[in-house]
């Protein structure tokens, strides 16, 4: 089985992502995962169980008082360094903000190649395709690279599977001063703008986002009553974040965030093409819109025609009755 | 202070866009390009940096075929100084990685204080260019900005990662990323239009830049999804709220 170093995306405070379990059950299919972190200090036995527990089957673990002082130098160092020490297929990185960053950054510093934003792979006589799902879910779009080393950067919430458990083995390295040049320098770090009960827009199971329908921003606060009602993300659609409503972070679409969860409840949002192309691969689709022909309608497992401001509260008292 | 602006010319997301399933590519023909709306809020953080000192040069940088040529007039009659267009056919298709060596080899030549470009094109949405040219250049990277100070020797801007905000600097030169947080482009007047067609374009081929022309990714195969059909529809007469929760639970969705 060839090795696959997948990046494990600590936050700051050495919280272990949502990303990784996803991450490593793709790297568990393709190979064996080898689990990369960079933390400030060395990585706990409790988080090294935990990564056992997610499917590694080898943490190479780094550490650097430095780690947060510089933008992605050291854990673009740390991957260089593991690559070259394990000899992988492939690696995997989150497809979010940084993890992009640091796939770009590591594909030119080894020669390799990004597939990016994939939400599958498979590995075929040792050759490893990708999957893309290409303007909003129209097309899917298998990709290789056939003489380099794959970087692939693995779309949020794509692969739901959980690999099986290991009992990791370890290796600790102090990472030395950055290799990079010139780098970005990080001042100051804080923690999510946004209600962190809620779960976040990437990667949730369920998603519920209004639109323009709502009418302006104190009524857009019924789409996140129903969102904490189903136990999920708020979203939004251009014309909403245009409004005013909520802040741009929350915009589904072409523009904006991409999502394929479970379950994808849009209100007031009539469904423009660009609206759809960042939500029509959810599993199931619920639409609420006064106006009978909204597009939506026609991508919907379940449409009503309706007033949300009617129908959602109802909604919200049957949920709360049922719990 | 001298500004390069990356700008990607790209299918307009109003419309249905179309792969070709033998090869991968789009299709062009398909639908109208546009300049990508994150380029041009790229070109609006330049110009506005000229509004503010007008020895500021803002240079327009654009890789794709002939007819980029018009992302670049328009960008132009938007206030933006000079155009850089590399037109080969060679490059069409190219991946991330050859499209940030070309791109890179031109910034080398082109002198630039400040590198800005959107964080992610609507086409191809991979998000990873602006790191590559970063690591060929050895620049600072800021990337996905949601604002910026640029100040003459260094910059500095808060950005959102997945798990809060930033505040980040640099000294110049280097290249930062901006997102839809930016301020939407302004609109060219009847000058701006006018005075367009008498700025400079160069147009670069590969070989003049020194690239040699090698893709390291390579398409195996493309899909059409099937389309999504409607499920049921139904009017809302007091009834629908408890029918919503009556699919949710034969769905176990809740």
């Amino acid at each position: 089985m060839p090795n696959i170093v997948v990046f494990i995306e600590l936050t700051h405070t050495t919280q272990i992502p949502a990303t990784a379990p996803g991450l490593l059950a793709l790297a568990a299919r393709l190979g064996t995962p080898i689990a990369v972190s960079v933390s400030q200090s060395p990585l706990n036995d409790e988080h090294i169980a935990a990564l056992g527990a997610q499917g590694a089957a080898h943490i190479y673990a780094t550490h650097s008082a430095q780690a947060y002082s510089t933008l992605n130098s050291y854990t673009v160092d740390a991957l260089e360094q593991a690559i070259s020490a394990h000899q992988p297929a492939a690696v995997l990185i989150p497809a979010s903000v940084d993890g992009r960053e640091i796939a770009g950054r590591l594909a030119v510093r080894t020669g390799g190649g990004v597939l990016a934003d994939v939400i599958d792979a498979h590995a075929h006589d040792g050759a490893i395709t990708a999957i893309h799902s290409v303007f909003g879910g129209h097309y899917t779009v298998a990709a290789s690279v056939p003489e380099a080393l794959p970087i692939l950067t693995l779309r949020a919430g794509a692969i739901d599977e959980i690999a099986p458990a290991h009992n990791p083995t370890v290796e600790h390295l102090e990472l030395g001063a950055h290799t990079a040049g010139r780098t970005a320098h990080i001042d100051a770090q804080s923690d999510a703008p946004y209600n962190t009960n809620r779960p976040e827009l990437r990667g949730a199971a369920t998603v519920v986002s209004g639109g323009r329908g709502l009418g302006s921003a104190q009524n857009f606060v019924l789409v996140e009553q129903l969102a904490d009602a189903l136990g999920g993300a708020v979203g939004a659609s251009r014309a909403a974040v245009d409004a005013g409503y909520i802040d741009h972070t929350a915009q589904v679409g072409q523009t904006g965030v991409s999502v394929s969860p479970q379950l994808y409840v849009a209100l007031g949002i009539s469904g423009a093409i660009q609206h759809r192309a960042g939500m029509q691969t959810a599993k199931t689709i619920i639409a609420i819109n006064k106006d009978e022909d909204a597009p939506i309608f026609e991508i919907a497992d379940l449409g009503i025609v309706g007033d949300v401001f009617s129908v959602v509260p109802q909604v919200i008292e049957l949920l709360k009755a049922r719990a | 202070m001298k500004i390069v602006v990356l700008v990607k010319q790209v299918p307009d997301t109003g419309e249905e866009r179309i792969l070709d399933a033998s090869t991968g590519l789009v299709d062009r023909d398909a639908n109208d390009p546009v300049i990508d709306e994150i380029s041009e809020r790229a070109l609006e953080a330049a110009l506005s940096v000229k509004d503010r000192d007008k020895s500021t040069e803002v240079v327009v940088l654009s890789m794709g075929p002939s007819d980029a040529s018009k992302a670049i007039r328009k960008a132009l009659s938007m206030g933006a100084d000079s155009g850089i267009h590399i037109l080969d056919d060679g490059l069409l298709g190219a991946d991330a990685t050859l499209t940030a060596q070309v791109l890179a080899a031109a910034l080398r030549n082109a002198d630039a204080d400040l590198v800005i470009t959107g964080n992610e094109s609507t086409d191809g949405r991979g998000g990873v260019v602006p790191a590559m040219i970063a690591e060929h250049l050895n620049l600072p990277l800021m990337g996905s900005l949601t604002t910026v100070n640029i100040g003459s020797a260094s910059i500095s801007g808060q950005r959102r990662n997945d798990e809060g905000t930033q505040d980040v600097s640099a000294d110049l030169p280097a290249i930062i990323s901006v997102t839809e947080g930016f301020a939407e482009a302004r609109f060219p007047n009847f000058k701006g239009i006018m005075g367009a067609k008498r700025k400079p374009v160069s147009t670069l081929a590969a070989a003049e830049l020194g690239v040699n022309i090698a893709a390291r990714t390579k398409i195996s195969s493309v899909e059409t999804r099937a389309p999504r059909s409607a499920g049921s529809t139904i009017i809302d007469e007091g009834q629908a709220a408890a029918q919503l929760v009556d699919f949710l639970t034969t769905n176990r969705l809740i």
